[in-house]
């Protein structure tokens, strides 16, 4: 198979499509978002489970392409234990990264793995669902969460 | 299989088709998207602007004329393409859309009031689905839906029950763009008729595969769009029987749709062009003739035999591909092929084959009550024309293979 198909379905991603990480649903989430890409129908419900401004959990459900499920499974890993802020800001340099012609993902850890798909302008979106969920997420009130 | 219909010879007539994708030959398997258009369509577009551009209807210049002569020339090939009875009877409008569109406002505003119903089918695409929704909710009418089978087949005896005093029009498709389903529509719109009823057909999919006679037919209104037939985009066709055309009124407003305007009083102008305002898409209409005439030239039985042929050889072969699920299995049914692999979703199918040189449609189609009675976010459609060929087809099984390689 041709070489940028490999970039676009290695290893890594075809192991966190089939083997998505944190895919469930949080009781009592501090937020939900819902993420949907009407061009293609793919649809993702994000969880964040926050506690002194620290996301502790975060898990998601929902049916999309193998792009926009690895993208989603290695945000949740990307971004446990980050505080908010720090979560806004991987978000942005993410994005940034996916959009920019110029700018790398290399500083990104796992995420460097989402770097093929830049080759794939149409596919773009399917590897920021997730993010721009996360970010409507972030810019939600919390509900009120008891910690007793 | 028709083993007589030239199809080398004829792919030689479309330059898109000698290109390569991603190092292979381009396979085009899109063709409900869009068609790939003939030389002599390009040529037509190229030459209308070299030798014959001015605005029609207005100069005396010759120009003018000679513009003038070509756009109604179109007319009346389109005309004869679909045995209509009269020129005034053929409305150019953008395409299906646009035509279906012009329907539901000014048939709409003539004769639907509040609690009327309209029906359409489960399996339309947004085109045929939205401007209803519109006329529903200006004039509070209700849409009655046609529901369909696990084949993808519409339900008649379903169909005649929804019929009431209220109902004012139907509005079906002739063949279904996601599914490939070719509706009966003669025996439909009969029944419409049986009621009372006027019918609108969405021709988009049909005409470029079937042979279109709407006296035959007898419907009321009938849509084809251009660049589905390998003609250029921006240029449809609505036909409507006089009867209705005439009692109207006009969709927009503006220059050529009028006889005299004044500040007092404006009259409009007759059939057909009451419902052309402005500058038409001269160029592209004049394209279109061209478009076909070549289609006339190979014969649309030639075409729909050799098509036909190809549909068949494709689902078969496609039976081999594992975890492959075919959806919309009508058994009339013409040129797309619309499938998934579990597990697998079209996108990531459509990127792998695009990788071969094979351009196929992933996503919802503009159908997305389709997708959600069958229970599918998206689908995989191949559709086929008549240049492909059957090793196109096989590359395209062996293309799946290789998807399915990938993921599992």
């Amino acid at each position: 198979m041709l070489e940028h198909m490999r970039e676009l379905y290695q290893e890594t991603i075809l192991d966190h499509n089939k083997h998505a990480r944190n895919r469930r649903t949080i009781d009592n989430a501090s937020r939900t978002a819902q993420g949907f890409n009407p061009l293609c129908g793919d649809k993702l419900t994000l969880y964040l489970m926050i506690v002194d401004d620290k996301i502790i959990d975060v898990a998601f459900q929902g049916q999309g392409c193998a792009i926009s499920t690895a993208s989603a499974s290695l945000m949740t890993e990307s971004i446990k234990n980050k505080t908010l802020a720090e979560t806004q800001q991987l978000f942005e340099q993410f994005h940034h990264a996916m959009i920019e012609q110029d700018v790398s993902l290399e500083k990104l850890g796992k995420l460097a793995v989402l770097a093929g798909v830049k080759e794939f302008p149409a596919r773009v979106k399917c590897a920021t669902l997730a993010w721009h969920t996360l970010d409507a997420a972030l810019h939600q009130q919390s509900t009120p969460v008891s910690t007793e | 299989m028709s083993s007589n219909f030239p199809v080398e010879k004829i792919r030689q007539d479309f330059p898109i088709l000698q290109q390569k994708i991603n190092g292979k030959p381009l396979i085009y398997l899109d063709n409900a998207a869009t068609t790939q258009k003939p030389q002599a369509v390009i040529d037509a577009l190229k030459d209308y602007y070299t030798h014959n551009n001015a605005n029609i209807h207005r100069g005396v210049h010759t120009l003018s004329e000679r513009a003038t002569a070509a756009y109604e020339n179109t007319r009346e090939i389109v005309r004869q393409f679909i045995n209509a009875d009269a020129k005034q009877e053929i409305i150019f409008v953008r395409g299906t859309t646009e035509a279906i569109n012009l329907v539901a406002n000014s048939f709409g505003q003539l004769m639907i009031k509040p609690k009327d119903e309209i029906i359409i089918s489960a399996m339309e695409h947004h085109s045929n689905i939205v401007p209803w929704q519109l006329l529903a909710e200006r004039n509070q009418a209700q849409l009655k839906i046609i529901p369909m089978n696990n084949h993808g087949e519409l339900l008649l005896d379903e169909y005649q029950k929804l019929f009431s005093p209220r109902t004012k029009i139907v509005a079906i498709t002739h063949v279904s763009n996601a599914l490939g389903t070719i509706n009966p529509i003669e025996k439909m719109i009969a029944t419409a008729h049986q009621h009372g009823v006027p019918v609108l057909i969405d021709g988009a999919q049909a005409a470029p595969h079937l042979a279109i006679d709407v006296k035959k037919l007898d419907c009321d209104f009938y849509t084809l769009s251009s660049h589905k037939l390998y003609g250029p985009t921006g240029i449809g066709v609505l036909y409507g029987k006089k009867y209705w055309l005439e009692k109207m009124p006009p969709y927009q407003g503006g220059g050529d749709m009028i006889k005299m305007v004044s500040f007092e009083k404006t009259i409009y102008n007759d059939l057909p062009f009451k419902f052309e305002a402005g500058t038409p898409n001269i160029a592209d209409t004049i394209a279109f003739s061209a478009a076909i005439n070549y289609v006339k030239n190979i014969g649309l039985e030639s075409i729909a035999a050799y098509e036909h042929g190809l549909l068949n050889y494709a689902l078969n072969a496609l039976q081999a591909v594992k975890n492959l699920r075919f959806i919309g299995t009508a058994k009339e049914r013409a040129s797309a092929i619309t499938f998934i692999l579990e597990n697998i979703h079209p996108h990531d199918v459509g990127t792998i084959l695009n990788s071969e040189g094979i351009a196929v449609r992933t996503g919802h189609h503009c159908a997305m009550p389709v997708m959600e009675f069958f229970q599918v976010p998206a689908t995989v459609r191949a559709s086929f024309s008549f240049y492909n060929t059957i090793a196109e087809i096989d590359q395209l099984v062996t293309a799946l293979y290789k998807v399915n390689e990938v993921f599992n």
